[in-house]
């Protein structure tokens, strides 16, 4: 597969393995946190860790919308289902989120709810066409790389005029979450530098993330989707550290300039306004880091439509899901890990998506625990 | 005197007919049913003796070995195959695997009322031609109709039996450490044929299902003389659920080579789409074989000679490992755990 | 973020939709969210919607860097 294989080259892996080996300074560590949850899946599934020098530490990041989707929302979009009887839509990644009650949207299509997996909101759009007696709504989660096809589809529905269409909205916003890392950067969390996510940022350029390695003297190195991208941004991150710069780097240039996509901005701006502010499961309520349709799209809003009110839900008080999406605590470090919290069994937000950086550590990881 | 007025009997409508619940009801009509649609295919000597059971003659030395399975698959016709020759090949294998001679086929039906003859008729055929292809015929069967709304079109179950010979001892508890992992061809094929008639998630490809009957690969398997411990297929959750089994029954570890596991590329560019690792995904016609080490070349070199196992590869070993991990070394270089299946595997945005 | 992978436009078609193609899988997707594609560029797919075009230029350069990396002893300006 064109530009996919060569990125994955194991030779070409080893050489920079080598490579970064010679740049490290060995009298001190390094530590980098990944953002994206894409890129904690791709360092586990490949075991890019293995690759790297001892005194190199990848801290997994919040970047994994499943895992920071509060329990809330999620009984928002069981509610639709079994008491509202829509058709609900969702991404397979939902399906198995462990929700109140004991129900997630997996086991509310058991207890006879109409909950359908998609691979793209359009799919929600046509459906709702082919079927106009039944109300579908669309369970719109996602960074800034899911949003704009959100957007288009609402603009669909728009010029179709259906009026059996609508979206639960829980788009988030990367910058905020970031922010919310850095802030947190002191004696409890050590971090060198940012891996900063690669489709997020072909929507929304490098420049966003300029502000904070301005501020927080932190380099950002914006890194493609694959090992050896992950491998090329380490490598530069760690030359950065050396050579006390903190700016923000692209190594995923054949996708992502500083500007980005206007026009999916362009469309995400026409569509939705920032929420005043959102709750974030492990980070807590972020201020204008969430999304909603403007009020010329009401329509196609299911909260409105709906009266549906948010129920905050709290985490199992043993759950160190926050800390771990912050990066303060490793997965192992976690009383509940690999005991009464496993993939099987999730009781927090990080063991639920397989990007989590617990599930991902106890799927591909676990080996190096004993 | 006259003769006896034969009762006019209207031939069943295969072309536009459908299944209702008379068909069930053990009558005339379900003796129709079964008289022109599933004797006049599956015909042979058992069925035709048209009792309750059929009655078979004995096998001499050795071990008896029974195998059944419940097919339910969605849709009933897919790219390769279909409901009908699935179910032959399926429990076939089953039962080969144990390392025995498949001898005679059972079916049993769940028909939906409603369901169309026509596409009955095509099951059917395929499984007559499956079965003969395969050399083992459908010995005896039954027939149900459910109300409509209360069955996907049809459920099949095959039960088969055959005959091990006395010293063959094939078990997924007979994997040791130092033994070599073979598989007999390229993996995921038929869960992702499945996936492209699929709504929303459905793609063109030419991916076909690989579903197939493994009888004469282990035949040639086993006249090879190696050392075979285990052989198993694949089916549901993939490779990667099939060898934590075996680690698990067998008390070991295993470590894979993920640069040898074979992988058809289409399926493994349909699977980077969906976010799928051909690992878990399900194959029909494949099979896992572990054998004591320094037979391993031997093995594949008659795997290869076979058509169904042209593309078979060694992909493994097995070691000592009290947390019975199956690990791979990646392509990129590193090391991974291949983890029991949760769940389905389902398709990611993330 | 998330699950996108690079794919090679075959086939436009009407409405903003078009065909990608990877090592001979085919989906329709749409192009909604990008302009001037052209069959034969490649674009960065996401939940059947075209992202942003992959630069081969850039994607070129990002391999040579790999191979210059690999060199025993290399050294190189990086972007």
């Amino acid at each position: 597969m064109k530009y996919i294989d060569e990125f994955r080259d194991g030779e070409v892996a080893q050489k920079l393995a080598a490579a970064i080996g010679r740049e490290v300074n060995p009298d001190r560590r390094y530590h980098f946190m990944e953002f994206c949850g894409g890129h904690t899946h791709a360092i586990s599934r490949y075991g890019v860790a293995d690759l790297l020098p001892e005194n190199v530490r990848m801290i997994h990041g919040p970047g994994c919308p499943v895992c920071v989707l509060p329990i809330g929302r999620v009984d928002q979009a069981i509610r639709l289902a079994l008491a509202h009887g829509v058709t609900l839509c969702t991404y397979g990644d939902c399906l198995r989120v462990p929700a109140s009650d004991g129900l997630s949207l997996l086991k509310a299509k058991a207890q006879g709810g109409d909950i359908r997996m998609i691979y793209s909101c359009a799919d929600a759009v046509a459906l709702a066409q082919q079927n106009p007696e039944k109300q579908v709504v669309f369970f719109a989660i996602g960074f800034e790389t899911t949003t704009p096809p959100t957007a288009v589809a609402i603009k669909q529905a728009a010029a179709l005029g259906l009026k059996n269409f609508s979206v639960l909205c829980c788009h988030v916003l990367t910058p905020p979450a970031i922010a919310s890392i850095m802030e947190g950067v002191d004696e409890q969390l050590q971090l060198d530098g940012f891996v900063g996510p690669a489709h997020v940022s072909t929507i929304i350029g490098s420049r966003p993330y300029e502000p904070f390695a301005a501020q927080y003297r932190k380099p950002v190195v914006i890194a493609g989707f694959e090992p050896l991208d992950v491998l090329l941004a380490i490598r530069m991150l760690i030359r950065q550290v050396n050579e006390g710069r903190a700016e923000v780097e692209n190594e995923f240039v054949r996708a992502v300039d500083r500007d980005g996509n206007r026009k999916a901005q362009a469309l995400m701006d026409e569509v939705f306004e920032l929420r005043e502010d959102f709750e974030w499961r492990g980070l807590g309520t972020l201020p204008l880091s969430a999304r909603r349709l403007r009020a010329e799209f009401a329509e196609f809003d299911a909260e409105r439509r709906f009266a549906l009110a948010y129920q905050p839900v709290a985490d199992h008080k043993g759950c160190d899901c926050g800390e771990i999406l912050r990066g303060v605590k490793r997965p192992q470090e976690c009383k509940l890990f690999g005991t009464v919290c496993t993939p099987e069994n999730p009781i927090g937000s990080c063991m639920v998506s397989s990007e989590g950086a617990c599930a991902a550590h106890y799927t591909y990881g676990r080996y190096k625990d004993v | 005197m006259s003769e006896p007025r034969k009762n006019y009997v209207r031939p069943l409508d295969i072309k536009h007919g459908r299944v209702d619940m008379a068909h069930g009801a053990g009558g005339r009509a379900m003796a129709q049913l079964i008289d022109e649609l599933f004797a006049r295919h599956l015909g042979n000597e058992w069925l035709a003796q048209g009792d309750d059971g059929a009655v078979l003659p004995a096998s001499g030395a050795g071990r008896l070995v029974m195998a059944t399975d419940s097919h339910v698959v969605s849709p009933l016709f897919f790219p390769g195959g279909d409901i009908g020759c699935l179910s032959v090949h399926g429990t076939i294998n089953d039962v080969a695997v144990m390392g025995a001679q498949p001898l005679w086929l059972s079916a049993a039906f769940i028909l939906e009322e409603g369901f169309p003859l026509a596409d009955l008729a095509r099951i059917v055929e395929s499984m007559a031609a499956a079965a003969k292809a395969a050399g083992v015929p459908i010995v005896t069967g039954d027939t149900k109709v459910v109300e409509r709304g209360k069955g996907d079109g049809v459920f099949i179950t095959t039960t088969g039996v055959g005959v091990v010979p006395p010293g063959r001892e094939l078990s997924g508890s007979r994997a040791r450490s130092g033994d070599a992992i073979l598989v007999s061809g390229t993996l995921g094929d038929h869960g992702m044929a499945i996936m492209a008639g699929r709504e929303s998630l459905g793609f063109d490809s030419r991916i076909v299902s690989d579903t197939a009957a493994l009888h004469g690969l282990i035949a040639a398997m086993l006249e090879s003389g190696a050392d075979l411990h285990v052989l198993r297929d694949p089916t549901r959750g993939g490779l990667a659920t099939t060898l934590n089994e075996i680690a698990r029954q067998s008390g070991v570890g295993m470590m894979l080579q993920e640069k040898v596991v074979p992988v058809s590329p289409q399926v493994a560019a349909a699977c980077e789409f969906l976010g799928l690792d051909p690992l878990y995904v399900a194959n029909e016609g494949k099979l896992v074989a572990i054998c004591a080490e320094n037979d391993a070349e031997s093995l594949l070199t008659a795997m290869r000679a076979h058509p169904l196992g042209a593309q078979a590869a060694i992909i493994g070993s097995v070691h000592e490992d009290p947390h019975h991990f199956v690990q791979m070394t990646t392509a990129f270089g590193g090391r991974r755990i291949v983890d029991w299946l949760t769940g389905d595997q389902l398709p990611r945005i993330c | 973020m998330c699950l996108a992978i690079p794919a090679q436009v075959v086939e436009l078609r009407e409405g903003d939709n078009a065909v990608v193609d990877l090592a001979g899988v085919r989906k329709e997707i749409s192009l909604s969210l990008v302009d001037n594609v052209a069959v034969g560029d490649y674009v960065i797919v996401h939940v059947g919607y075209a992202l942003n075009k992959l630069d081969p230029e850039e994607a070129a350069k990002t391999l040579a860097l790999f191979a210059e990396l690999g060199q025993l002893g290399g050294d190189s300006t990086l972007h």
